[in-house]
């Protein structure tokens, strides 16, 4: 095969790429591919992260169903697929995390030894997490008090959860 | 605006703590924005919504982004571009994004946000030195003043929600560039460096990933990102690098002690190369120049200093000559025009003979 760069020389170095889920192949002569590596810095390697993801994700499969069905598991926002995730290394939008949930927690264990976040968060999140936890909390009470018969009090406790519940729908932020 | 493009960056100037061996810290975080695909997936209106959110932002808090200049890539020539790949400024990453890849860039380059990348935002600082902490704190400045009015894509569990799951829950990827001469002329460097991925440390060459070690330059960067706050990433990493530090300046010593004069031969002999040759490659300017970085880091050399050593390590990058050179230059042509460029630079010192 003729090198694609120069379209003299015979292509003896083969690169595989894949750019926005899409594979390409490269085929160049020594002479081209050492000129693309020094002026594009970025000749990439053969190997890279996500080709491992496959084979990490495959693992956590048992049977060859079980492994049909979750490739089939589809994001509803964006429609990838979560084999098109296993191929791509790449999440399409912030709902593939919740589609692909139980799917994909084995493989962030795997690479950061946790799947769960202790640092920094956004403060719109974080008073949304807090408002989350006050509604838990106010359920608890008004089951509470519903069975000791306190209905004046269940009452109150039922409207407090509805404006919490409506400052959630607006954003997390408390009126 | 544009950015003049030969304006110093800050982590050139060679004068944070333990330049000797430490070239720079780096510190980067990568956010989302709510609903709108990641940017791989997005179409054309999507990446550009994304433009939009950030420039209503920096137009919002104008106080806070004044010293700053917003670049479209697509309006960018090819050395334009790579020149900022060079200088680490953009990633190699973005220099490709031609759809709506944009870049944010403060005046003294220390600080780049990154628009429509691999995440739809990410936000860089890069200093001088060994400086881990304050480089997370300018990051983290700019990601509170632009959450401030962009909903982050955050999951209570997960954290800050990236299109590759390596970067997911802090977002945060911190490296230092660390100048290890010795480590690697003494052969203890693969140890080391297999040491390090036992600590959840990631070893890459000049350029990040898949670059070769060349000029004995190494980066080293935390691979977890989740399950760890912040500082604890950014501890570990300073910990780590504390250690190699120390390492490298006792081979530095035993080196010393036992061939002083061949380590000042060979740190002379490359300025004198680089003074003197009319060809030369990339990689051996490289070389010649950890060599002299060594000799003067040892204080065999007298004369130079960091400033002008960062700066070489620059322009006799492709990108950066050709910019010089005011044309596009083959391979060849470039390794005419190396050296000119080169001793141009150095003709403004004199060192002590």
């Amino acid at each position: 095969m003729v090198c694609q760069e120069c379209g003299k020389e015979e292509a003896n170095i083969f690169i595989a790429k894949i750019i926005n889920g899409k594979k390409m192949e490269i085929h160049l002569c020594e002479r081209c591919a050492r000129e693309k590596e020094e002026f594009d810095i970025t000749f990439e390697p053969q190997f890279t992260l996500h080709n491992f993801f496959g084979g990490l994700l495959q693992e956590n499969v048992r049977s060859s169903g079980e492994q049909v069905r979750a490739a089939k598991i589809q994001c509803p926002k964006c429609a990838l697929t979560f084999a098109q995730f296993c191929q791509i290394g790449r999440l399409g939008c912030s709902s593939c995390f919740a589609a692909f949930g139980a799917k994909l927690q084995p493989l962030l264990k795997r690479i950061h030894g946790s799947a769960r976040h202790i640092g920094k968060a956004p403060r719109r999140s974080q008073e949304a997490i807090l408002v989350k936890r006050d509604l838990e909390r106010l359920k608890e009470e008004m089951q509470q008090a519903v069975l000791k018969e306190e209905f004046e009090e269940a009452a109150k406790i039922r409207d407090r959860i509805r404006a919490l519940e409506k400052d959630l729908e607006q954003g997390g932020k408390r009126t | 605006m544009k950015q003049e493009l030969f304006v110093q960056s800050r982590w050139m100037d060679g004068n944070g703590p333990e330049a000797d061996t430490v070239i720079s810290s780096r510190v980067r975080v990568a956010r989302n924005i709510e609903g709108i695909p990641f940017p791989y997936l997005a179409s054309d209106e999507q990446t550009a919504a994304v433009q939009e959110q950030v420039a209503r932002t920096v137009a919002d808090s104008e106080d806070h982004f004044s010293q700053f200049c917003y670049q479209r890539i697509a309006e960018m020539s090819r050395q334009e571009k790579q020149v900022l790949v060079e200088k680490h400024l953009i990633s190699p990453f973005l220099s490709r994004e031609a759809h709506n890849g944009a870049v944010l860039l403060r005046r003294d380059e220390a600080v780049s946000i990154l628009i429509n990348e691999e995440d739809h935002l990410r936000i860089q600082a890069i200093l001088p030195g060994l400086q881990l902490e304050e480089a997370w704190q300018e990051a983290n400045l700019y990601d509170d003043l632009l959450e401030q009015s962009i909903n982050y894509a955050f999951d209570e569990c997960y954290g800050y929600l990236t299109a590759c799951p390596t970067n997911v829950g802090t977002g945060l990827r911190a490296s230092v560039m660390l100048h290890l001469p010795a480590l690697i002329m003494t052969n203890k460097i693969n140890r080391l460096l297999g040491a390090l991925s036992q600590v959840g440390l990631a070893v890459r060459g000049l350029y990040g990933e898949g670059t070769e070690i060349i000029g004995n330059l190494v980066q080293v960067s935390n691979q977890i990102t989740l399950g760890l706050p912040e500082e604890e990433i950014l501890r570990n990493l300073y910990g780590i690098t504390r250690q190699i530090i120390e390492q490298e300046q006792q081979a530095r010593q035993a080196l010393l002690n036992s061939s002083r004069i061949r380590v000042a031969d060979r740190s002379w002999r490359a300025l004198g190369l680089l003074h003197y040759a009319r060809i030369m490659s990339s990689q051996e300017a490289m070389q010649l120049l950890s060599d002299v970085r060594l000799g003067y880091d040892l204080g065999i050399i007298t004369g130079l200093d960091r400033k002008l050593l960062n700066e070489l390590l620059v322009i006799i990058r492709p990108a950066c000559l050709q910019l010089l050179a005011g044309k596009v230059l083959s391979v060849e042509e470039r390794n005419l025009e190396r050296p000119l460029q080169i001793r141009n630079k150095l003709s403004r010192f004199k060192e002590a003979v």
